[in-house]
């Protein structure tokens, strides 16, 4: 296994290189401190606060209607939260949602469906039902697929979920 | 009270050429039959979401009129998108909601709080600088062209009760193609404005 360590740069440079025009996001404690509040400083992105996820994904839906690039920044809570949203909107209506999805409290290294928290296992065999195209960053170089994948789902109309395994640092 | 097919006709006049329209389940159907436009978004299947697939498209798109066609029992499901929207404040975004009571599209149960909840009062507290409630449709005639020059985001209930019943196409209304239809007019729309 590679470097279990996540830079919140990376994360944001990974955004930029996939031409990600606006950032749709409730926060979540594994991106707030180094993703969420050092984007929201700058003017890179335009940043849609959301009272909830769902919401999130149906502002995304009418950006990308519109040919404007969005992620959409939330907690794996969130994520279970809105999956109706994501099955009608995402899904059936086959939409690049691109979701970055926070894994709080999945123990770094180890994967998504080892967990020992049932409500961070449950997630990648949701996507896996959802037939959503998923992958998890646990390090450096996951964050470099983060581009390519972005574009791939825009390029093939399809939902995206990059899981982010553990607190992101600088 | 209004009929609400009605309503939508008076709507449907002071459109002009370039507003979109996204529109959710009943009043969807009927806006289908009375105003057909490549630049309609029809939303079902996840309901409460129609104001946030609007709020999407007047970000994308702040040089159109956006109106949200929204239902009552589908504002209840997602309360919070009124704070959002107030908070994003986009210029361009006039939402109406159809208000009935009832759940028209499952059986026309009573929605919570129905004849008591205030729709314009939500949308006031949470920060629609201009809110509305109409029940005349001479009243809704005279103040209609007006409320579409106001600077958004403007929110306006409508109280009406079910005028001609238009077919209920949920098909057409959630399929891939109808969606891409609308993708392809605002492809047309960015590419005639050179974007």
């Amino acid at each position: 296994m590679g470097e279990i360590v996540l830079s919140g740069r990376d994360i944001i440079g990974a955004l930029k290189a996939a031409r990600i025009e606006y950032v749709v996001a409730l926060p979540d404690a594994t991106m707030s401190e180094h993703v969420l509040w050092p984007l929201a400083k700058t003017n890179d992105f335009k940043l849609v606060r959301v009272c909830k996820e769902d919401e999130g994904v149906s502002i995304c839906a009418g950006l990308t209607s519109c040919r404007k690039r969005a992620a959409l920044l939330m907690q794996y809570t969130g994520f279970l939260d809105s999956i109706n949203a994501i099955r009608a909107i995402a899904v059936e209506l086959a939409l690049p949602i691109c979701m970055l999805v926070g894994m709080l409290s999945k123990e770094p290294g180890v994967p998504v469906v080892r967990s020992k928290l049932y409500s961070v296992r449950i997630v990648e065999p949701i996507l896996g039902a959802l037939g959503v195209d998923h992958f998890c960053m646990e390090g450096p170089d996951d964050v470099k697929m983060l581009p390519a994948a972005i574009d791939r789902a825009y390029a093939r109309s399809l939902p995206l979920a990059a899981l982010v395994g553990h607190r992101v640092t600088p | 009270m209004m009929k609400r097919d009605e309503c939508l006709k008076i709507l449907n006049q002071h459109r002009g050429d370039n507003a979109i329209v996204v529109a959710v389940y009943n009043a969807g159907f009927d806006w289908r039959r009375i105003s057909q436009s490549p630049l309609n978004y029809y939303t079902v299947g996840a309901m409460g979401q129609g104001s946030s697939h609007a709020l999407g498209i007047a970000l994308a798109m702040p040089h159109y009129k956006v109106i949200v066609l929204d239902g009552d029992g589908s504002l209840l499901m997602n309360l919070g998108s009124l704070v959002t929207v107030a908070a994003a404040a986009p210029p361009n975004y006039y939402h109406f909601v159809c208000e009935n009571g009832d759940y028209e599209a499952n059986g026309s149960h009573p929605i919570p709080g129905r004849g008591t909840v205030s729709f314009a009062g939500h949308a006031r507290a949470a920060g629609y600088p201009h809110t509305f409630e109409f029940d005349a449709l001479d009243k809704f005639e005279a103040e209609i062209g007006g409320l579409l020059t106001l600077k958004g985001p403007v929110f306006a209930t409508l109280k009406i009760v079910i005028g001609e019943k238009s077919p209920h196409d949920f098909a057409f209304a959630n399929s891939i193609e109808t969606h891409r239809q609308f993708a392809a007019a605002i492809d047309e729309v960015l590419a005639r404005e050179g974007r």
